[in-house]
């Protein structure tokens, strides 16, 4: 989602009106505060209560350090392939006309308004014990729920939507004249689209990146659902913050959220330089 | 590809992207979707009447939507007020606030789940406060709500934020010549031109809270009856291997997110038609 930070029109003001703008700045600023500058500080000070050390100390667990290696895991599985399909369908969405273009956009919309315990009860229902490819997948000896290619497939599933979102309608706004030039002068497809579109949707197409690979590192619902919590094996860093919550061990939970806020404040500042790049937010 | 389903081009490329596309969309999203409305579909109706119409169900309906509502109404009333300040004042620190905004898109729900558990239970910074005051918020269906306007703040505001830089001025200032107290150029001229950004941004908070799981449980209690949302109804079904009750319920939290689309969509195609109709 685009946000919109122009520069402000600030005018003379009356003094019934500046008592306005105070009590209105104020109440947002505590608003937020509470909401969100007070969790992200609990977090924080909650995972140093016990200093330093006991903080690097939570990252010795080698339940930890295998959750940490699994969200990488699936993050690198799962954030090129969403790419490469946000790619392909901001394209044909982007550069062509063709009929039942507003559907096919919902229905890549769809991630975004289901659930996502949804979103692993699906395959559950479809890869689970008693699913229905279940016996069939039993027979060879090959595990897809409660094991790691399930948690892939719930995040491709809850991730799907985040690169094309932010390129289609970029890719929209700046219409294919330069790429028709290009084709038209004799560049191949693939070069047109490496020298000629893809410097143009860079910011967009790198900030849609970051955004799939937070909510790929931090889904919590969808993972929660086919993994099954098998320690060491397929707990991903959300699920382990849970586990580690959950038997009152405080200073680890908090020092592995602690990684997954860092996460989320370093989304927000690319996103930030992001927009600052390509002028978006700035009247 | 025939001239009837696209006008021509001369770009490469679109039956490798659209057909990459829509297998992809098909195999990963709409199969297992579609596995979900069949499962749901092979119950009979006194089956999924029985899942349904259970009480304890009916308990997780009323908290899961109650809950989304009126964090929905909150985020509407203070992400206003929000949006106002960031798009018409210019303060210290307003930079920052914007991109603060976008912190629960980004955040992992688990994280902002025991964030909020920890501000917010007995022995928590605020709750402790909150607590002399009588006043619980985890473990109660407050603490649902508290962590569904977490969820939802960013929906109403940056849905508002581009309608309230929309507004025309002059109109204010010649409301404001011709004797309009601010509280009637606010209600008469601003309001109208942002509602259907503001109802939008409504429907999107709301629909997302419905659905919302990870920032919920840590906080809400989970207690049968009292603070258990339907999305954790669900995941307890799957955990006793009641796939029919799950598939039942989530078939039904399904077609909700579908009625939600239809309502945003809805309120989107208002929206468009006032613009067109105040001609701008």
């Amino acid at each position: 989602m685009a946000g919109a930070a122009p520069r402000v029109e600030v005018r003379a003001l009356t003094r019934s009106a500046r008592v306005a703008r105070a009590a209105l700045i104020g109440v947002s600023l505590a608003f937020l505060g509470l909401l969100l500058a007070a969790p992200l500080g609990v977090v924080l000070a909650q995972a140093l209560a016990k200093g330093w050390q006991t903080y690097v100390a939570a990252f010795a667990d080698p339940d930890t350090q295998s959750a940490i290696r699994l969200t990488l895991l699936v993050a690198a599985i799962v954030v090129p392939v969403n790419t490469v399909f946000g790619v392909c369908a901001a394209w044909a969405i982007a550069k062509f006309e063709f009929k039942g273009k507003s559907l096919l956009i919902t229905l890549i919309d769809l991630p975004f308004a289901v659930s996502p315990v949804i979103a692993g009860l699906v395959f559950v229902l479809l890869f689970g014990a008693h699913g229905w490819f279940g016996p069939w997948l039993q027979e060879r000896d090959v595990s897809v729920i409660f094991a790691v290619p399930g948690i892939v497939l719930a995040t491709l599933f809850i991730t799907f939507p985040y690169v094309a979102r932010e390129l289609i309608p970029l890719m929209q706004q700046q219409g294919s004249q330069e790429e028709e030039a290009a084709i038209t002068l004799g560049a191949s497809a693939w070069v047109t689209f490496l020298r000629v579109t893809l410097p143009k949707i860079r910011w967009g197409l790198l900030y849609g990146i970051i955004l799939c690979n937070a909510r790929a590192m931090g889904e919590f619902g969808a993972v929660s659902v086919v993994s099954g919590h098998i320690r060491g094996l397929t707990n991903t860093m959300p699920l382990q913050v849970e586990i580690l919550y959950n038997e009152y061990d405080f200073v680890s939970a908090f020092a592995v959220a602690s990684l997954l806020a860092m996460l989320a404040i370093l989304t927000l500042v690319i996103k930030t330089v992001v927009e600052w790049r390509t002028g978006r937010g700035r009247a | 590809m025939a001239g009837w389903f696209r006008k021509p081009s001369v770009l490469p490329g679109f039956g490798l992207t659209l057909g990459f596309t829509t297998f992809f969309l098909g195999a990963l999203v709409l199969l297992p979707l579609a596995a979900l409305v069949f499962k749901a579909s092979s119950l009979s109706w006194h089956d999924l009447a029985r899942i349904l119409l259970d009480e304890r169900a009916i308990a997780s309906y009323r908290l899961s939507f109650g809950a989304a509502l009126l964090a929905a109404a909150v985020n509407a009333v203070f992400g206003f007020i929000v949006a106002w300040s960031l798009v018409r004042y210019e303060f210290p620190g307003r930079r920052l606030v914007d991109a603060v905004i976008d912190l629960p898109f980004a955040l992992p729900t688990a994280v902002s789940g025991i964030a909020l558990a920890a501000v917010f239970s007995p022995t928590g910074w605020l709750g402790q406060k909150l607590a002399l005051a009588g006043v619980q918020v985890a473990y109660t269906w407050l603490g649902v709500v508290v962590a569904l306007v977490l969820i939802g703040l960013p929906f109403v505001v940056r849905s508002v934020q581009p309608a309230l830089v929309e507004v025309q001025r002059d109109l204010e200032d010649a409301a404001e010549t011709l004797g309009a107290s601010a509280w009637q150029v606010f209600r008469r001229i601003v309001l109208p031109a942002v509602m259907p950004a503001l109802l939008t941004g409504f429907t999107l908070a709301f629909a997302r809270g419905i659905g919302e799981y990870g920032s919920v449980v840590f906080i809400s209690g989970n207690l049968p009856y009292q603070t258990e949302i339907t999305p954790l109804l669900i995941v307890i079904k799957l955990e006793q291997y009641e796939y029919d009750a799950a598939a039942a319920l989530g078939f039904f939290m399904l077609v909700m997110s579908f009625v939600m689309l239809f309502a945003i969509n809805l309120v989107q195609a208002w929206g468009r038609r006032r613009q067109v109709a105040v001609g701008r």
